[in-house]
C-alpha cells in the first residue's frame, strides 16, 4: 500500500528560511524518517537531517512534525491520514545550522556545569555495593538518551531566550536528581539546584514528559522530588529545625 | 529584537506553532471547570446557610468542621470554639483557606492553572503570550512552595470528612440509616483521600526525602504505596472537585428543601 503524501519541510539556516512543498511516495510501516530519506534520495540531495541508529536510542534525529518535538526515526506514517500535510521543521528552542539540523551545544555547556557523581573517598573502583531500591530511582532518569525533546518543548527557554543563562532545562535538573537520589553520591546538591540550575522556573506543566520518547516520569519523578527537597531546605522550618537539633545531612538519610 | 521562538538564529517561521490537533481542548475545559470551582465555591461560601440537612445528619464538605455559634444546632460535631461569626464573613473560612490553599498550591493544580488560567503555555510548543517570565523562583509565587503544610491541613481535614460520612449514616427514625445522600458523601469522602493520599508532598514525606531506601524498609513501603496513587493524582484532583461540589449541591438541596432524600433504608 503506497500513497504520495504531502509534506512542508522548512529550509533555510540561521539568516532566512521557510517551508517547502513536496509530494513523497509513502509505504507501509515506514516512519517519518523514511520520508525525509526517500526526499533526500529524490528530490532534496542537499537536504540537511542529522540521524544515526533509526532506533530511537540515539537521540540525533529530533524535530517538530506538525508542531510537537519528536523522534523522525519514531513516528510512524501510520499515525496520519493519507490526505494530511505533515510539517517537519527543526527544534525551535536551539539556534538553527541548516534545514532540520539545530546547534545544540547550549545542552552541553549545561551538562558541564553539573558537578560528577561524587562517591565516598574510602570507596575505590570495584568497591561500590548498592541495593536495588536505593539506586531504582537514578536508573530510571538513566534510560535519556538525551534527544533534548525535552528542553525544546520546555516554555522557559523556548519562548524565553534570556533564561538559558540561568536556567539548566529539564535534562540537566533530572541529572542533578539523579545524582541527588544516588546512594553513594556524597555531593549536595539540593541549594544548587534551585540557586545554579534554576529549579524554581520550572512551573511543572509536564510538557518534558509529555514529549519523551523513552516515557520518563520527568516531572513526577525529577523535578518535583527535587522542588520539595529544596522545600526541605530553603522553605520549610520545622525541618531546618529538625536536622538542626538531630544532626541529619542529606547524604546520612 | 524578537524572543522566544522568533530569537535570533532559530529557524524563522511566521506562525506561531503548527500543532494540528486539538491542543486548546484542555486549556479551554480544565478552564472553565477551574472557573466554575471558584465562582462556586465563593458564591457558596458567602451563604453561610443550607450547610446541614438535620434529619438525614448531612453536613457538607464545604462547612466541615462548623466551629463558631454561628452553627446551626447539631451541625458542629466538634464543638463551637469559635464565637459568633458575622453574617458578611463565610463562616467556613478556615475550611477554605486549608482546601483553597491545598489545590492552590497542587502540583496538578499548577500545571492545569498555569495552562488553562496563565497560558503559560497553554499547550506544549505553543507559545505562551507572556514576555518575562521567572516562574516560581520569586515573589508572588514562590509561595507555592508551602504545599506541604496544606497538605498537613488537607490530612486533618480529610479525617474529619471521614467522621462526617460516619455520622451520616444516621437513620431518619434513629440508629442506622441511609440514603442517597450518604451514598454521594462516601464516593466523595473516598476521592477526597486518594486525592490527599496521593498528593507529591505527601510522597516526599512519606519515603520520598530518603536517599537510602534499604535503611527504612517500612517507609520504602509507604512511598510505594502512595507512588502509585500519585501516578493518577491528576484524576484524583478532577474527579474530588466534581465530587465536592455535586455533593455540597446536594446537601444544600436537602437542606433547603428543594428536593427529598431518596433513603435506601431507614
Amino acid at each position: 500500500m503506497s500513497y504520495k503524501g504531502n509534506f512542508k519541510i522548512w529550509r533555510g539556516d540561521d539568516e532566512s528560511g521557510g517551508l517547502e512543498d513536496f509530494i513523497v511516495e509513502v509505504n507501509e510501516g515506514e516512519v517519518v524518517l523514511d520520508i525525509i530519506h526517500r526526499l533526500q534520495a529524490t528530490q532534496a540531495p542537499d537536504l540537511a537531517v542529522r540521524w544515526n541508529c533509526k532506533a530511537g536510542k540515539c537521540g540525533s534525529c529530533s524535530a517538530e512534525i506538525n508542531g510537537k518535538p519528536r523522534l523522525l526515526c519514531m513516528t510512524r506514517m501510520s499515525v496520519f491520514t493519507e490526505d494530511e500535510t505533515i510539517t517537519v521543521t527543526p527544534l525551535r528552542t536551539f539556534p538553527v545550522v541548516r534545514d532540520l539540523v539545530t546547534d545544540v551545544s547550549y545542552n552541553y555547556q549545561k551538562a558541564r556545569e553539573i558537578p560528577s557523581f561524587a562517591p565516598p573517598k574510602n570507596l575505590g573502583l570495584g568497591e561500590y555495593r548498592m541495593k536495588q531500591q536505593d539506586v531504582e530511582r537514578s536508573q530510571e532518569f538513566r534510560k535519556c538518551i538525551e534527544c533534548f525533546l525535552c528542553q525544546d518543548t520546555c516554555h522557559v527557554i523556548r519562548d524565553h531566550e534570556e533564561n538559558k543563562e540561568n536556567f539548566a532545562g529539564p535534562r540537566f535538573l533530572m541529572r542533578v536528581a539523579e545524582l541527588e537520589m544516588h546512594p553513594l553520591d556524597t555531593e549536595d546538591r539540593v541549594r544548587e539546584a534551585q540557586d545554579e540550575h534554576g529549579l524554581g522556573y520550572c512551573n511543572i506543566t509536564k510538557c518534558c514528559t509529555e514529549v519523551c520518547p523513552e516515557h520518563i516520569k520527568i516531572t513526577d519523578n525529577a523535578l518535583i522530588p527535587m522542588k520539595e527537597r529544596v522545600a526541605d531546605r530553603k522553605y520549610d522550618p520545622i525541618v531546618w529545625l529538625g536536622n538542626q537539633l538531630f544532626r541529619r545531612g542529606s547524604h546520612k538519610r | 529584537m524578537k524572543a522566544g521562538v522568533g530569537a535570533p538564529g532559530r529557524a524563522q517561521m511566521s506562525e506561531r506553532t503548527f500543532r494540528t490537533d486539538r491542543w486548546r481542548t484542555y486549556p479551554i475545559t480544565t478552564g472553565a471547570i477551574l472557573l466554575f470551582f471558584i465562582a462556586y465555591a465563593t458564591v457558596r461560601i458567602f451563604m453561610n446557610q443550607w450547610y446541614w440537612a438535620p434529619e438525614e445528619h448531612y453536613l457538607t464538605p464545604l462547612y466541615s468542621p462548623c466551629l463558631s455559634d454561628s452553627c446551626v444546632p447539631g451541625s458542629s460535631h466538634f464543638g463551637t470554639p469559635l464565637p459568633e461569626i458575622p453574617s458578611f464573613i463565610p463562616m467556613a473560612f478556615i475550611t477554605f483557606i486549608i482546601l483553597a490553599g491545598f489545590r492552590g498550591t497542587c502540583y496538578y493544580y499548577r500545571k492545569a492553572g498555569y495552562r488553562s488560567l496563565f497560558l503559560a503555555p497553554a499547550a506544549c510548543a505553543v507559545p505562551e503570550p507572556h514576555k518575562k517570565y521567572t516562574g516560581e523562583s520569586k515573589f508572588p509565587l514562590v509561595i507555592l512552595n508551602s504545599h506541604r503544610y496544606f497538605f498537613y491541613g488537607a490530612l486533618i481535614f480529610a479525617l474529619i470528612n471521614i467522621y462526617d460520612m460516619v455520622l451520616a449514616f444516621h437513620g431518619k427514625d434513629g440508629g442506622i440509616g441511609m440514603g442517597l445522600g450518604t451514598l454521594i458523601i462516601v464516593i466523595n469522602v473516598a476521592m477526597l483521600v486518594c486525592y490527599t493520599l496521593s498528593c507529591h508532598a505527601c510522597r516526599h514525606i512519606v519515603g520520598g526525602r530518603l536517599k537510602n531506601f534499604s535503611k527504612h524498609p517500612l517507609r520504602y513501603r509507604y512511598w510505594t504505596f502512595v507512588s502509585k496513587l500519585n501516578a493518577r493524582h491528576g484524576q484524583y484532583a478532577m474527579i474530588s472537585l466534581v465530587t465536592v461540589i455535586l455533593t455540597d449541591a446536594y446537601i444544600m438541596s436537602v437542606a433547603a428543601g428543594w428536593i427529598t432524600d431518596l433513603r435506601i433504608f431507614n
